[in-house]
């Protein structure tokens, strides 16, 4: 940015009440010949009768860090040594060294913003004109070739379009966090490959996000590359596990995630794409394709990611993310490896024993109802109604959890035959080991039925649930 | 015209190595074959069938195992294994 040997620069447009207030002042200035340089933003021709250099690329306001409309600059020796903002006689009459500048014109009024400031601008400059701090290689897709088909044939999606991540798009999920771009998060399964905050960001961009999910998208990434999480495992397995994420704590009401009708399904962006950002990590960093490293069976459609948030409405309810060692008012993601989702239907129940009873029989079934002895997730994620049933008869987390977990054990002399009714007595064999079975809440407040969300292997020896606190 | 777009590579940017598999030896003879059971259910009795027809032509075995299918070998599974075998034999069952 080459500023004038001496003398003063103007930056302005004309969109600008103040700035057509002191454009007289500017030809004023010009003609006494201390005004060097009068920059628009909006119009060249603005302000009239002067030598005006267009600024409509914004380069110069760039350049100069301009935040506000009318600035006033003075050089001296091809350096700036002062600047006034807005309009204020006083220190207009001090930087210009005319006594008698203005004296017409109210005291002081304020600028207006400037265009390099206005939203989403600044990456689109910092792009343009500065240093970005990106290392990703820059793939330049020519006109009229579409980059959603291009980004098909390289092999970059799910299946679904993905957002082009450009580099102004990129800059702009990077504002969600405080990470440099070039921090090194850890390694992606199945291959292994190194994902940095750019990297993440990148795939977050195309995965949809906004940048205010990136830190949620940070911290389930963070909880996924944990070792008990067993991501490689879950990636690879002819199982077909996908990520499912789990999200507490205020973040999850500012960035409007939802825990009421359809928590689990289609409809809302954040629940939508948080989850599908890891799973593009796996397919872009991670090289999983079907067939390839990923060796799904079948696959399910919760692979392109899933997410929601719990519903904390309720202050009987102790929050998952509470539940598993975070503090109140604390935000968090679960993440928990599963394989598809199924639903318990016991709508003529409204009794909190019947009611266990009939879930505990659902959640036998998950792998085979004769499989017993651990080794096996489930998430039973509680619907409004059926957490009513509990909240009245006075039932908390523990208690629910405590009572399906009992009523899951059977006798192993059923296991063996199948016998899918709850065991009684000596010899009982579980269902589930400890902290394989998780409960959550969300959902709307109608309807008498719960999701059950499969899991895959679990414990030490497969996939546990890893939560992980979102840092801002 | 309209410009084009750029856009920043998703991916690690690193083209995928091919590997030649190393030529299987002429003869078993005075080599060590390591078995590496991978945790699947059942792999081990394809493992213990191989190890006793090995075994009936005097071949050397050494047997390993990762501590679950669900998660890599451990890195020092991989090092006695490339320290001490000559070929490997991997075990995925079910």
């Amino acid at each position: 940015m080459e500023l004038p040997q001496d003398g003063l620069l103007l930056v302005l447009k004309e969109d600008c009440e103040t700035c057509r207030m002191i454009a007289p002042l500017a030809a004023e200035l010009e003609q006494r010949g201390l005004l060097k340089a009068t920059h628009s933003q909006d119009n060249p021709a603005f302000p009239s009768g002067m030598a005006v250099i267009d600024d409509s690329g914004l380069e110069t306001s760039f350049g100069l860090d301009i935040e506000t409309v009318p600035t006033l600059i003075r050089c001296e020796g091809g350096a700036e040594t002062g600047r006034v903002i807005g309009w204020h006689r006083g220190e207009w009459q001090n930087l210009t060294g005319v006594n008698d500048l203005g004296v017409d014109l109210p005291a002081e009024r304020p600028g207006c913003g400037s265009l390099s400031v206005s939203p989403g601008m600044a990456e689109e400059l910092q792009v343009s004109f500065g240093e970005t701090g990106l290392n990703a290689r820059e793939v330049d897709v020519d006109f009229p070739n579409d980059p959603i088909e291009q980004m098909f044939d390289r092999g970059w999606t799910d299946g679904l379009p993905v957002v082009p991540p450009s580099p102004t798009r990129v800059l702009r999920m990077l504002q969600g966090t405080s990470l440099a771009p070039d921090h090194v998060l850890g390694p992606i399964p199945p291959s292994g490959e190194i994902c940095t905050v750019e990297k993440a960001a990148i795939n977050a961009v195309m995965a949809g996000c906004r940048p205010e999910y990136f830190p949620v998208v940070l911290a389930a990434l963070d909880a996924a590359m944990d070792p008990d999480f067993a991501w490689q495992g879950l990636m690879s397995t002819t199982m077909g596990a996908g990520v499912c994420v789990v999200v507490n704590g205020p973040v999850a009401r500012r960035i409007g995630m939802n825990n009421q009708h359809g928590a689990l399904g289609h409809g809302n962006r954040a629940n939508a794409t948080i989850a599908r950002a890891l799973q593009l990590l796996v397919i872009n960093l991670g090289g999983a394709l079907p067939g390839g490293t990923d060796r799904s069976t079948h696959g399910h459609p919760g692979k392109f990611g899933m997410a929601f948030a719990e519903d904390e409405s309720d202050d009987a309810w102790q929050p998952l993310a509470q539940s598993r060692g975070i503090a109140p008012g604390k935000s968090a993601v679960t993440v928990f490896g599963f394989c598809g989702t199924s639903i318990n239907n016991t709508e003529t129940l409204r009794d909190a024993d019947d009611l266990t009873l009939s879930l505990a029989m659902c959640l036998n079934s998950l792998y085979h109802p004769q499989h017993a002895g651990g080794g096996i997730a489930g998430m039973l994620v509680l619907s409004g109604e059926y957490w009513r049933i509990y909240r009245e008869a006075g039932w908390d987390r523990d208690r629910i959890e405590q009572a399906l977990l009992e009523h899951t054990q059977r006798a192993a002399a059923a296991v063996e035959t199948g016998e899918t009714s709850p065991g009684k007595g000596d010899n009982l064999v579980p269902k589930f080991g400890p902290g394989d079975l998780v409960l959550a809440r969300t959902g709307s407040n109608a309807g008498l039925f719960s999701t059950i969300i499969h899991g895959w292997g679990s414990g030490p020896r497969g996939s546990q649930p890893v939560t992980r606190e979102i840092v801002p | 015209m309209t410009q084009g777009t750029t856009l920043l590579d998703p991916t690690s940017e690193k083209a995928g190595g091919m590997r030649r598999p190393i030529a299987p030896p002429p003869s078993l003879d005075r080599l060590t074959v390591g078995f590496l059971d991978i945790s699947k259910p059942q792999g081990d009795i394809f493992l213990d069938r191989l190890e006793t027809l090995f075994g009936e032509r005097q071949i050397k075995v050494k047997r390993f195992a990762k501590l679950t299918s669900a998660k890599q070998a451990s890195e020092e599974v991989i090092a006695d294994i490339a320290e001490n075998c000559d070929v490997v034999v991997e075990a995925l069952a079910d």
